[in-house]
């Protein structure tokens, strides 16, 4: 359904992507890990067609993505896109739906959107996380069978996010095929059934989230620490990443236990003590953490 | 529905082409700096220096009066007006929203896109025209025949068309805080420099020189002849065979701009 073949892009010195291939299938629920710079967002214009690959082909429903037909079957999510601030909220999503062969009615998309209070509101007084929802109602007015979804929830609170999750969610639930970008890894915990992982324009993990999981055996230390500590208290320790912020210290190692026995000794005091399993945050964070290694 | 079923087609142009039409236009006409400009300037233009002499003869033994030729001026500055400012800044104020990048990935094609924003800026250059024909109607006396009054509409209107070119150009060149100044800066000084406001002959000799060469003498020649008014010579197919090519030359350029910003930012 979307299909990359040996896609490689280059914008002038930097190599966005090198040689990525990958099918996505008809009901798929698929995440795109990586941290910044990585290439995600460049795989998506890919297959949406806004970007042409140096090499390799993309491929969307066995169509060129720039066909129209293509683009008819598919709703989209873009980072920083602008939409009209003049119109009303019902008015562009009705418009939108013009677009399409099948569309929503304006209502449906709206309520999926969970926007029904803000429909006769001029999309300019509508607040951060309203225009992401707005965006969603665009992007699922067509009643698309693919929804490509670029960091979609990046400016909304907790909350908010949880909701928008929950709407995706149930969308998807149709029988829709999802590709969604992100970097706040819980979003492809809690959505996603298949994970890629992608880092300097390769892909260095294409499994389910728990299988990712797994791939790090690593143990999650994280404690406040009563005096403040830096990066240096932490030398010398058997760890695979550390954080040391808001006189937060979070570590993940393969020896818990060797790791808070040095700690002790260093005399460190320390509250709210947690030893946990790895996260998908965790594990993707030392799987990049070995690409960047020597 | 399942999503097997779906069959491979795109949604039929003529009702796209309607709401993206509508849409363009109360996406300009909801924005005052623009619509009140665009449709209230050139009628105040006309009130502040058209209406105290519009019942005198435009020169002695004229039977034009200044009312109806400086109506003709305004008229066509008008129509113009809207298509530079309504395309030159509307668009590079999108462009600087990023707007473009979401409407390139639905599949509205590019030219629905054009055309409704054409459509909707002539949709505004006609609520111009009423205004200022109501204006001079009502306030200057003003008294065309229906053939004269028809005729200074269409020919105002099609005389707007390159400019539609020319605004696309703009919207693509200019920086979104750029183009209102580059805009106005292109287009004020060619409609004092094309004799809209002040005859020629009162103008710098370099400046008579040059008007032939400028769109908006071309055009003025047009709607002054539309209301018996004299024009500055040479018949009036050369007038329109030069707008033809403005026409042709602006949408040109118009499809470079285009084409260099797509290039530059899609690829």
């Amino acid at each position: 359904m979307v299909e990359l073949q040996n896609v490689s892009k280059r914008f002038g010195e930097v190599q966005a992507l090198d040689n990525i291939s990958l099918a996505i299938d008809t009901g798929e629920v698929v995440a795109m890990l990586g941290p910044n710079g990585a290439g995600k967002t460049t795989s998506i214009s890919i297959m949406l067609g806004t970007r042409r690959p140096t090499s390799g082909t993309a491929r969307l429903f066995g169509l060129d993505p720039r066909d129209l037909k293509a683009r008819a079957r598919i709703g989209v999510m873009l980072q920083e896109s602008g939409v009209p601030g003049m119109l009303k909220v019902a008015e562009i999503v009705s418009l939108f739906a013009s677009y399409y062969p099948q569309p929503l009615k304006t209502e449906e998309a709206i309520e999926i959107a969970g926007l029904r209070e803000k429909s006769s509101s001029l999309v300019k007084d509508l607040s951060g996380g309203q225009r992401q929802r707005l965006y969603l109602a665009l992007a699922v007015c067509g009643n698309p069978d693919v929804l490509f979804l670029d960091e979609p929830t990046v400016g909304m609170d907790v909350e908010g996010r949880r909701k928008f999750l929950q709407e995706v969610g149930e969308f998807a639930g149709r029988g829709r095929t999802v590709v969604l970008t992100t970097h706040y890894l819980e979003e492809a915990d809690q959505l996603a059934k298949r994970v890629i992982v992608v880092d300097r324009g390769h892909v260095i993990a294409d499994a389910s989230p728990a299988s990712i999981k797994a791939r790090v055996a690593g143990k999650r230390v994280a404690f406040t620490p009563a005096r403040p500590m830096t990066t240096a208290d932490l030398d010398g320790l058997p760890l695979l990443s550390s954080q040391v912020n808001d006189g937060q210290v979070r570590l993940l190692t393969n020896e818990p236990e060797a790791v808070l026995r040095e700690l002790f000794r260093r005399g460190v005091d320390m509250q709210s003590l947690e030893v946990s399993g790895a996260d998908l945050e965790e594990a993707f964070v030392a799987m990049t953490h070995h690409e960047d290694g020597p | 529905m399942s999503a097997a079923v779906t069959q491979m087609r795109t949604a039929s142009i003529l009702p796209m082409l309607r709401k993206q039409t509508w849409a363009e236009f109360i996406k300009l006409f909801r924005v005052p700096a623009f619509s009140t400009t665009s449709i209230v300037l050139p009628a105040m233009f006309y009130a502040f220096i058209g209406l105290g002499q519009a019942k005198q003869p435009l020169f002695t033994g004229s039977h034009v009066t200044f009312g109806e030729y400086f109506l003709a001026s305004m008229a066509l500055y008008g129509v113009a007006n809207v298509m530079v400012l309504g395309f030159g800044i509307s668009l590079a104020n999108e462009r600087g929203q990023k707007q473009d990048l979401l409407m390139q990935s639905t599949p509205l094609p590019a030219y629905v896109f054009f055309v409704a924003k054409a459509l909707s800026a002539l949709a505004i250059a006609v609520l111009a025209l009423v205004a200022l024909f109501a204006l001079a109607a009502g306030a200057g006396g003003v008294d065309l025949s229906s053939t004269q009054w028809l005729a200074l509409t269409y020919r105002a209107l099609l005389c707007s068309i390159p400019f539609i070119g020319l605004g696309f150009a703009l919207g693509y060149l200019a920086g979104p805080n750029s183009a209102p100044a580059v805009t106005n800066l292109i287009y004020l000084p060619t409609a004092f420099a094309s004799g809209l406001f002040f005859p020629l002959h009162l103008l710098p000799q370099f400046l008579q020189n040059l008007a032939p060469y400028l769109p908006l003498y071309r055009g003025a020649q047009l709607v002054w002849d539309a209301v018996g008014a004299p024009t500055e010579g040479g018949s009036l197919m050369t007038d329109w065979l030069y707008m033809a090519g403005f026409t042709v030359a602006f949408f040109a350029l118009a499809l470079w701009a285009y084409r260099r910003d797509q290039g530059r930012k899609f690829n």
